[in-house]
């Protein structure tokens, strides 16, 4: 609760800066209170956790996201600073990322549907505000608008699938409708429910065949608001599908396992295969985000109830998000020297700035699943979640998915490293960014080497 | 005013419902125009508050009501985000037609 309460005075702080024009205290007070935010929230990591009116508990899995989603957030303020720093309502910006974050804190953390539903719509409605939120860039509204349309098309589905549930079990609670659903599994109201909130998370999460919207608004929107909504976003919409369809509907797990597994299937190989053929590294960015999602989903697929499969998410979205942060701080520093974002702009990094390339190829070895970093063990944890729950069919699909993976994620390694170099990519980059690149590698490597300081807290 | 209610079968809102839903549904597909769109995930989401509001008064639980304020604050707030999205829009394209969003692509 403190982590809420945190959060959200912090944005409201935020906006109060324009007023009171201290802009300039601003970035370590948000830096500050991220990291306090950090602490109050860890504070809360107990065996046996209070609930809040019946509509939130921070239990221990809520607690490790939050931390997770905090973390994150606070790398994304240290890479992001500068691009807001040239607008005029930087305060807006950051005071909309703050309240995004309280509602991803909402939707790791609920024990109420009505909970699950204000908190995306918290996140949701901030993000499409920074998504179009250049606003003289036609692309920027493009994406926005496209984000808008199909987030709302994709919440009225989820209310539908809610108020369905809602008709069948007579309550919101989760607890409820657990009970509900182990003792009336055969009930049609139920099985409708669910599988339209899982059309509607699907939509959110960026699921094939319902991920069509994510490449042009991730491609549109700026730099800095897709790494948000790829790291973020993308955590806090897994943590909430599966906090509800582990526990909620595990007993009814029949009625969806299926369609979720063709869901997976589609959406790694709709996400890879369209990687290749991009020319814009932010676009292959955007489809890789998709064919992450693909591998998450595996694991809400094989849900087990002895706790490896909330581990394997937790881990995996962790190491993605890092290793995306340092993929896109390298984007945006390769944006704004030399003005594109194609991999022809990557070109003779590694004779320029040794560093940024060195940094680059270890997210891209991570994102790619290569051996000594955590994007493997991510990877491992996931397909382990699934080989103990029979779906060894699954784990083939995905070795072959992310084995055709590797081809884009080593393009950009290659245009670094063996192209004739005739780049304007500068030798000194901000220490700022530099922090960001140095934590997020190191935290990549270590992370990859000692996997258990992540798990053992679920 | 529960009896006035009660006085239709729950079936019947329920098809009610389902049905309003598809017409937003069916609208939100095969529109142009952005402002039509916009009305028709509102029919959407006013059928879901019909339907919460109903099983409400079935279950004889206040749960379900409270849920409908909710909704509509957040379908508001929605609301008043996407029109000044679509106002920037159209002060960069002169257009509320769906398919001058074309730029991204590939």
């Amino acid at each position: 609760m403190n982590t809420l309460i945190i959060l959200s005075a912090l944005g409201i702080i935020t906006l109060f800066a324009e007023i009171f024009r201290f802009r300039k205290a601003l970035f370590p007070l948000i830096l500050l209170g991220l990291a306090g935010a950090f602490v109050a929230t860890s504070f809360e990591y107990c065996d046996h956790p209070q609930s809040i009116f019946n509509m939130m508990i921070f239990d221990k899995y809520a607690v490790v996201f939050s931390c997770s989603l905090i973390l994150i957030c606070f790398l994304w303020f240290m890479m992001a600073r500068n691009y807001f720093l040239q607008e005029t309502s930087v305060t807006d910006h950051f005071a909309l990322i703050l309240f995004a974050l309280a509602g991803a804190v909402v939707m790791v953390s609920y024990s109420n549907l009505v909970m699950l539903f204000l908190g995306i719509e918290i996140l949701s409605v901030s993000v499409y505000v920074l998504a179009a939120s250049d606003k003289a860039s036609v692309l920027s509204n493009e994406a926005g608008f496209k984000y808008f349309l199909m987030g709302s098309f994709a919440s009225g589905f989820l209310l539908f699938g809610i108020t369905l549930i809602y008709g069948a079990t007579g309550s919101f609670d989760l607890g409820t409708i657990e009970q509900f659903v182990a003792s009336n599994p055969s009930s049609g109201l139920v099985t409708v429910g669910v599988l339209l909130m899982l059309t509607g998370l699907a939509f959110k999460s960026s699921l094939a065949p319902f991920h069509f919207w994510a490449p042009d608004v991730y491609d549109g929107a700026p730099t800095t608001v897709t790494a948000f909504m790829a790291t973020v976003v993308k955590t806090a919409a897994f943590g909430a599908f599966f906090r509800l369809f582990s526990t909620s509907f595990a007993g009814v797990s029949g009625q969806w396992t299926t369609v979720l597994w063709w869901f997976a299937v589609l959406t790694m190989f709709a996400g890879n295969l369209s990687a290749l053929r991009q020319f814009s590294v932010k676009r292959m960015l955007a489809y890789s985000s998709i064919a992450h999602a693909g591998y998450i989903a595996i694991a809400i697929v094989s849900v087990s109830t002895n706790g490896t499969s909330a581990q394997a998410i937790l881990y995996y979205t962790l190491t993605y998000s890092i290793a995306t942060i340092t993929a896109f701080t390298v984007l945006y520093i390769v944006e704004r020297n030399t003005g594109r974002n194609d991999f022809g702009a990557f070109e003779g990094m590694a004779k320029n700035n040794p560093f940024l390339a060195l940094v680059t190829t270890v997210a891209m070895l991570s994102l790619a699943g290569i051996p000594p970093t955590a994007g493997f063990f991510g990877k491992y944890y996931i397909f382990l979640t699934a080989l103990n729950s029979h779906n060894a069919s699954l784990v083939v699909i995905a070795v072959v998915a992310a084995l055709i993976g590797v081809y884009y994620y080593f393009r950009v390694i290659i245009s670094m490293y063996f192209k004739p170099e005739k780049s304007d990519i500068p030798a000194s980059i901000g220490s700022l960014h530099q922090i960001v690149l140095f934590i997020t590698t190191l935290l990549t490597l270590l992370l990859g080497i000692f996997p258990d300081w992540v798990l053992r807290w679920i | 005013m529960d009896a006035i209610i009660k006085g239709v079968p729950l079936n019947w809102y329920i098809i009610l419902s389902a049905v309003l839903f598809c017409i937003g549904v069916m609208g939100v597909l095969f529109r142009r125009n952005a402002i039509i769109i916009f009305m028709c995930i509102e029919i959407m989401l006013t059928a879901v508050n019909l339907l919460t509001v109903a099983f409400s008064v079935y279950h004889n639980d206040s749960g379900g009501q409270v849920f409908v304020f909710f909704t509509m604050a957040v379908a508001a707030a929605e609301v008043a985000v996407g029109l000044s999205i679509l106002v920037v829009m159209y002060r960069n394209t002169r257009s509320t037609d769906i398919d001058v969003l074309n730029r991204l692509r590939g």
